[in-house]
């Protein structure tokens, strides 16, 4: 019970959010930050529990028809990231208080990213597939409407939209390939198909099945080619970023194929895509990383490098991968989060986010300074930082791949390289060297500012001087539910001097080298080929346009403003997919039986099609009202002959309203003019009768075939027994299907308010101009 | 009396299709009258006729006696005409109020209220 | 419109026509009638008298918004449903009381009642709304 709470308070808080905020002002962020840190701490309690790779596993009966439980599932790796996203999640409520502090919207704000960070919990802990997989898409909604917070501004739009469209796109396919795993593993719930492992690769689905998968993963994690639509996240609000953009919602595809490797991990093509598209990933983000100069682009684009990181080590799938995946995921969260919200505060202090007018804030801002530096540190990976004990991992993992471990062991160490240099730009620079102008004069912010990035720093130096505090509790169960078997991780900063050491003392020392000219470096790189301009972007963006074209040249054929022409696509349409299967199925007896008719039938249903006629043929309002009573009244008669007296009761009664509804409105309106040419009225009078012979023949059809046994019988022997009425009609009406007379009502009552808004509304009135 | 019903109901589709596919307002509005009674009568027809047995139970009995009117179209076909009403209804005070905001009857000279502008 | 005839014809028609429509609601569930059919009746009626007098003096004999009526009909055929739920029924599973009442034999009451009237409500509510609101233009 108590995860169901901790998953849907995020929720509930999200909706009292708005009102706290008007109540509490600014202040609100240290009363909402209570609920993540109360996660967090119920959280940690389950660490004793899953101590030898346990799991704890709660169901709730949600739509039970349909096999969808609301599971959860609370293993090593959802733990772990669960932590990751309350943990920060309490800093970042602090911090968006402090960044937005005065903003009208904060309200709005707050409701956003609780909802996220409820989502987000869902997703990590959701055993059930559709359970997860609507979370998934929850978190791409809120990140939709927190990338478009300042929804005034176009870019923010513009970036809102291709986000949720690209991770929409994704989602779609990861919802195909997931319904797919459950139908060939035979359970919808993760820890049920981790044990069909071997049936579900061996599948010929497998292949697809694990296309649309990654789909889904790649694009929420921002993998090349899907890499663009997350620097453009950027737009949000800075306290966003540091949360969604780098340290949670990105890393759900890391986490989706976390989860899914015990069950499709582990083959060739898995380990092969995987590979290729992380360690492209991995190099290409850190390259265009340094070609930027905004701070944010900076952090975003080495985020798109760690994500490829990630993707990587998954794919190369050995126990010291995984491991090392583990490790670096926490290491990545704990200092890009804290990298952002330095470049938010800097950002908010001296209203500048460019490094290269950036300088000397050590003095103005040292406790930023200090929360900066420690991040930085362990980015570049220096010891006795965490950093330094994810890279090392990650080069041993690169190192224990069978084949082109060099060449991944090269590619690696050169994403590192650069790394060092964002480190150091993004860290030091903008704190080091002379004071420079800016456009505010900068001071240190307000405690809610600076206490994310301290807090981080602390962890980040905390956690690498004694690994032990996390590498049984934490990090142990998390790899064993990614490996699939218990694994045992003991970590350690100071492995003896090997390959690894060698490798990372050259990232370093490269490095700073290159920070040192960071300059050249930036022009350097600006002078090659930008994957941003004639990249995948540029592919999204020309898809888009082309979208846009074909939507308003349809639009424009068909929406043409000619009610007739909408009205005749209708009826034309309808005539050929009625004759289509009549012909080929239907046995068609048009050979009707006209001797069982009566000479009073005979007289009725002539006197209604003259009465139709009639209406046709009338040349004023009075005679075509006068024409649709003969028919209306005809009708009636039709009624009580076949034994429908409610019918008939109602139709008399309708027609005299009708009567005093054309006389209260027709009267206002001009006399009949015949306005068509007389070619358009014989097309009309063709069209109009090949559909009236249409449903003549229907209705022939209708009346001969009997598909199924009808429920009428039913409805005529319960009537009485059940329902104690003797009008069977009543009954129907009231009882059998009482839901769909009450949505008829509701129809009638719309109509009727509809009428009511047309006549006394005259909202037209106000705009003089039309 | 199904075939000449159809043939009824035949007629009745016919004019309504007619009439709103003219360019006078008003005659639309009378066409979707005919419209409505036509399906009415699809409705009714198609489940079979049955002369003058409404389907009520007599005092003392369970059911109906057989043979009785098929029950279920009625039910629909009765919520039907009052539902037609109520759209009837919404359409003249449309037709009225489209007339009066626009100041004419002839549909193509409405065209600007839905066509598609770039 | 002022015809005095109408007026005079109209004063007892409209009791009779009313006095109609509430016996053709009740008897509905075993003979012809029920809630549409004796709210269309009702709904003449008032329309009636609202053509032989004014729309004014019918708002004053309704002493109630159409509009409301349609609230009012529409909360009681949904709740008739809502308490059935609360009895541990289906939606629209309805419950029943029965009596034994001399002179008229077996009563049987529902909440199938309680629909049949919202059900008359909205459809007087509707019409009226319409026809009184259009004939005030």
């Amino acid at each position: 019970m108590g995860i169901l709470v901790a998953v849907l308070s995020g929720f509930v808080l999200a909706f009292i959010a708005p009102w706290l905020t008007r109540w509490l002002g600014d202040r609100v962020g240290w009363v909402i930050a209570l609920l993540p840190l109360s996660i967090t701490v119920y959280l940690l309690t389950y660490i004793p529990d899953l101590a030898d790779g346990g799991s704890v596993h709660y169901s709730f009966a949600w739509i039970p028809a349909l096999d969808v439980d609301l599971s959860f599932h609370v293993d090593g790796l959802g733990l772990i990231f669960a932590l990751l996203i309350s943990g920060i999640g309490t800093l970042i409520m602090l911090y968006g208080g402090g960044y937005l502090h005065g903003h009208h919207h904060l309200g709005r704000f707050y409701l956003f990213i609780l909802m996220f960070m409820a989502s987000m919990l869902g997703v990590v802990l959701a055993d059930n597939l559709i359970t997860f997989f609507i979370f998934f898409e929850l978190t791409s909604l809120t990140s939709y409407l927190l990338i478009g917070f300042s929804h005034n501004a176009e870019d923010s739009r513009y970036s809102a939209r291709q986000a949720l469209l690209v991770t929409g796109i994704g989602g779609q396919m990861l919802l195909v390939g997931l319904i797919l795993m459950a139908l060939v593993g035979g359970g919808w719930e993760f820890s049920v198909l981790t044990e069909q492992a071997d049936v579900i690769q061996d599948h010929a689905l497998y292949l697809p099945m694990l296309i649309l998968i990654l789909g889904g993963a790649f694009t929420k994690s921002a993998q090349v080619p899907f890499h663009f639509w997350l620097p453009g996240a950027m737009a949000a609000p800075t306290p966003v970023s540091a949360y969604l953009h780098s340290a949670t919602m990105v890393k759900a595809g890391v986490y989706l194929m976390a989860r899914v490797n015990p069950t499709l991990g582990g083959t060739d093509i898995w380990q092969f895509v995987l590979i290729i598209f992380g360690a492209a990933t991995m190099f290409l983000g850190a390259y265009l990383a340094v070609q930027r100069t905004d701070l944010k682009q900076l952090l975003a684009y080495t985020t798109v490098s760690s994500l490829g990181t990630l993707t990587l080590l998954i794919g190369i799938g050995t126990e010291i991968a995984l491991k090392a995946a583990m490790v670096f995921l926490v290491v990545h969260s704990l200092y890009k989060g804290a990298l952002f919200m330095v470049a938010g505060t800097i950002d908010h202090e001296t209203g500048t986010r460019d490094v290269r007018i950036l300088g000397g804030l050590r003095k103005l801002m040292p406790l930023t300074a200090v929360g900066a530096g420690v991040a930085a540190l362990s980015m570049a990976g220096i010891p006795p930082l965490f950093g330094f004990i994810g890279k090392e991992l990650v080069y041993e993992a690169a190192l224990d791949l069978d084949t082109f471990a060099i060449a991944l062991a090269v590619v690696a160490v050169a994403s590192n390289v650069l790394m060092v240099v964002v480190a150091g730009i993004t860290g030091f620079q903008p704190f080091l060297g002379e004071e420079k102008e800016t456009p505010k004069h900068a001071h240190e912010g307000p405690p809610s500012l600076y206490l994310g990035p301290l807090v981080l720093g602390v962890l980040s130096l905390g956690i690498g001087a004694i690994p032990a505090l996390v590498d049984t509790r934490l990090i142990e169960p998390a790899v064993g539910a990614v490996a699939g078997e218990p694994v045992d991780v003991t970590l350690y900063i100071w492995h003896g001097v090997n390959a690894m050491l060698i490798m990372s003392i050259i990232t370093v020392a490269l490095g700073a080298v290159l920070y040192v000219g960071r300059d050249q470096v930036r022009w350097a790189t600006n002078q090659t080929w930008s994957l941003g301009r004639i990249g995948s972007e540029a592919v999204y963006a020309w898809l888009l346009a082309l979208l846009d074209w074909v939507s308003k040249t349809q639009t424009k054929i068909i929406q043409n403003g000619y009610l007739r022409f909408y009205y005749l696509t209708i009826v034309v349409v309808l005539i050929i997919s009625a004759l289509y299967p009549l012909s080929v199925y239907g046995d068609i007896r048009l050979a009707g039986d006209l001797n069982d008719v009566r000479f009073y039938e005979w007289g009725v249903v002539v006197i209604v099609i003259l009465g139709a006629l009639m209406a046709v043929r009338a040349q004023s309002r009075l005679a075509a009202v006068a024409a649709l009573g003969t028919v209306g009244y005809g009708i009636a008669t039709i009624y009580i002959l076949y034994g429908a007296p409610d019918l008939a009761m109602t139709q008399i009664l309708v027609e005299t309203l009708t009567v005093i509804l054309f006389v209260l409105v027709l009267y206002r309106l001009p006399q009949f003019a015949t306005l068509s040419k007389k070619a358009s009225r014989v097309r009309d009078a063709i069209i109009a009768g090949t559909g009236g012979l249409l449903m003549t023949v229907l209705v022939l059809v209708a009346s001969n075939e009997r598909f199924y046994e009808s429920i009428s019988q039913f409805h005529a022997e319960e009537s009485y027994p059940s329902a104690y009425g003797r009008n069977v009609v009543n009954v129907i009406l009231v009882d059998f299907r009482a839901i769909d007379t009450f949505g008829e009502i509701i129809v009638l009552a719309v109509a009727g308010i509809g009428v009511y808004a047309l006549l006394r509304l005259r909202l037209w009135e106000d705009r003089s101009d039309q | 009396m199904e075939t000449l019903m159809a043939v009824l109901v035949g007629v009745l589709f016919a004019s309504g299709i007619y009439l709103m596919l003219r360019r006078s307002i008003v005659k639309l509005a009378i066409g979707l009258v005919l419209l409505s009674q036509a399906a009415n009568l699809t409705l009714f027809t198609a489940a079979g006729l049955t002369r003058g047995s409404p389907p009520l139970v007599p005092e003392g009995g369970d059911m109906p006696p057989v043979p009785f009117a098929d029950p279920l179209p009625q039910a629909l076909v009765l919520t039907a005409i009052v539902i037609g009403f109520g759209v009837l209804a919404f359409t003249l005070v449309l037709v009225k109020r489209v007339y009066q905001t626009v100041g004419t009857d002839d549909m193509d000279e409405m065209r600007s209220t839905d066509g598609f502008k770039d | 419109m002022k015809s005095l005839i109408l007026q005079t014809a109209t004063r007892s028609l409209v009791a009779v026509l009313l006095l109609f429509s509430i016996f053709l609601l009740l008897r509905g569930h075993d003979e012809p009638g029920g809630g549409f059919i004796g709210g269309l009746v009702g709904a003449a009626a008032f329309a009636l008298y609202a053509i032989a007098f004014d729309v004014p003096s019918t708002r004053r004999m309704l002493g109630i918004r159409p509009q409301m009526m349609i609230a009012i009909g529409l909360a009681m055929a949904g709740g008739a449903g809502v308490i059935s739920l609360l009895a541990g029924e289906p939606y629209f599973g309805h419950l029943w009381y029965h009596t034994d009442l001399p002179g008229f034999g077996e009563i049987h009451l529902g909440t199938f009642l309680l629909f049949d009237i919202g059900v008359f409500l909205v459809v007087i509510g509707v019409t009226l709304l319409v026809i009184l609101t259009l004939q005030e233009e």
